[in-house]
């Protein structure tokens, strides 16, 4: 079983290295929507610095919701989904399997490339690395999540736009928490909690998402 | 034998629905006026004014109840969702869809209702209150339903998609509720404290209650009414939609 | 009277979320009782289609 979730996993990862504009895509919009921030606010560096945490966990939450129209949208098209309906292991596994491999694709650079935008915006370096912290544990929830509201619009018309409405108000708590965790150590608090919080939530979605995420598919392609 | 009785739920019940809610929405309707009837000129003539909030504090009798009643249509939305998704009782998908449009409109009430009394109580018409905030949250949760389910043409598929969306929705309402109790506590900053309702007079409270029935009826009422519109839009090729048109001429 | 529609100086607030509610809840019934309006003439239209193609 484990075999062929392997070979799906790295079908998807193949697929996204051969074209890595759709990955670029995202990490560039996480990047500009920050860089836009400061030209809205204005330049002070410690009022900056104090919203730094909100801004980079909204443009990651808008990022990762951009990306989520692919998720599933061109196995759709040409068929592989339904094909997956057909195949001995569960399609919750097979969809969270997807999911990972949009995780590694789209989650991860944005954590890779938080530090970067967080020097910009004058984060020291604890903040810094508590916010990747908090983005690691934090995207796959974003992903998960996200999951359903793809699986949900598959083959809609203006899904992207759909997806939006259906996803970022279940995205309020993972971004309280993130952003949270950055904030009370920006003032000098413990952000234990806020990690133990967020490790709790993404384990709650690992195991309760893909089975949402499996109903919605199969709903959508009935 | 088992098939039959399916078979026999499946096509009698819309009709059974429709004609028993026809009986209902009436007698619910006479209730809605009688209690708003009696419910305003409590609230707004008799009850005397707070001694801290003057007359302001009267937003209340529609505040709590408009935001009792949003929450509440929620649950009972997603519990309707799954029933018409595990046992596909269309009957209970219809309920689903019938309540959104009113749940939402409540929960639009609640935070209306609520921006206006804050105002002359706070100062301020929005605070980033938890329950300001979740309630907004909740109002989107509404929208993202609403929209699913027009996004699909496909009846079938947009109750049956509409209905998960429902369910994660109704998971994820106490994360958000405790998660932004939770921000909200930590960002304290502002000398806004927002308290409860103060202690009630006997009157204030008779008069909220009869607010709270009234939001009741009139949520029953106009459910059962789209309830029925819907299923005669569903069922339109049914025998029985037709006998009930040449009945109603 | 005016005392009444005064309400202690909080008229904009007061009225504003009672006559706010009043006129969305009307809005409300009357689009129900209009769709239904309309739905009922739609299925009259097309029972008469189909009773025509019958004769």
């Amino acid at each position: 079983m484990f075999r062929s979730l392997f070979a799906l996993l790295r079908r998807d990862l193949t697929l996204a290295l051969r074209r890595p504009q759709d990955a670029l895509t995202v990490v560039g919009f996480f990047v500009v929507v920050v860089a836009l921030f400061p030209l809205g606010i204005g330049p002070d560096p410690e009022f900056l610095r104090s919203l730094a945490p909100g801004v980079l966990w909204v443009a990651a939450l808008l990022a990762v919701m951009l990306s989520l129209e692919r998720l599933f949208s061109d196995d759709y098209r040409d068929g592989t989904l339904e094909q997956m309906l057909l195949v001995p292991e569960p399609l919750g596994l097979l969809v969270l399997t997807k999911t990972f491999a949009h995780w590694l694709i789209t989650g991860l650079p944005l954590v890779l490339i938080s530090p970067l935008l967080a020097v910009q915006l004058n984060l020291r370096a604890d903040e810094i690395v508590m916010l990747m912290l908090a983005l690691l544990l934090g995207t796959p929830i974003l992903s998960l999540i996200g999951s359903i509201g793809a699986a949900l619009t598959l083959g809609l018309r203006g899904g992207g736009v759909l997806i939006a409405l259906l996803i970022l108000p279940l995205y309020a708590p993972p971004l309280i928490l993130g952003a949270g965790a950055v904030d009370a150590v920006m003032h000098g608090a413990s952000a234990q909690a806020h990690l133990s919080l967020l490790g709790a939530m993404m384990v709650f979605a690992l195991f309760a998402t893909p089975w949402a995420t499996a109903a919605a598919v199969r709903i959508m392609l009935d | 034998m088992s098939e039959r009785s399916i078979q026999w739920f499946r096509f009698t019940a819309p009709a059974n629905f429709y004609d028993l809610a026809g009986r209902l929405v009436p007698w619910f309707a006479a209730l809605t006026v009688a209690l708003f009837a009696a419910g305003l000129y409590l609230g707004l003539v008799v009850a005397p004014p707070d001694y801290q909030q003057g007359d302001s504090y009267r937003i209340m009798y529609i505040h709590v109840p408009t935001a009792w009643m949003g929450m509440f249509l929620y649950v009972l939305m997603a519990i309707y969702a799954a029933i018409g998704l595990i046992w596909r009782i269309k009957m209970a998908e219809i309920m689903a869809k019938a309540i959104a449009p009113t749940g939402a409109l409540m929960t639009f009430f609640a935070l209306w209702t609520g921006a206006l009394w804050g105002r002359p109580t706070w100062g301020v018409f929005w605070v980033w209150d938890a329950r300001l905030t979740s309630m907004l949250i909740l109002l989107f949760l509404y929208l993202g339903y609403m929209a699913l389910h027009a996004a699909i043409d496909d009846r079938q598929r947009a109750s049956n998609a509409s209905a998960v969306l429902a369910m994660v929705g109704v998971v994820n309402v106490p994360i958000i509720y405790f998660s932004v109790q939770w921000w909200n506590t930590l960002h304290q900053g502002a000398s806004i404290t927002v308290t409860d309702a103060p202690t009630m007079a006997t009157i204030m409270f008779v008069t909220l209650l009869i607010m709270t029935l009234a939001a009741w009826m009139y949520s029953i009422a106009v459910v059962l009414a789209r309830a029925r519109i819907e299923v005669l839009e569903r069922e339109r090729k049914a025998s029985w939609v037709k006998e009930r048109l040449e009945a109603e001429t | 009277m005016m005392e009444f529609l005064a309400m202690g100086g909080y008229a904009p607030y007061v009225w504003g979320s009672y006559l706010v509610m009043a006129g969305l809840l009307v809005v409300e019934m009357v689009q129900l009782r209009y769709r239904r309006r309309s739905l009922m003439g739609w299925l009259r239209r097309m029972a008469r289609l189909t009773d025509q193609e019958a004769k």
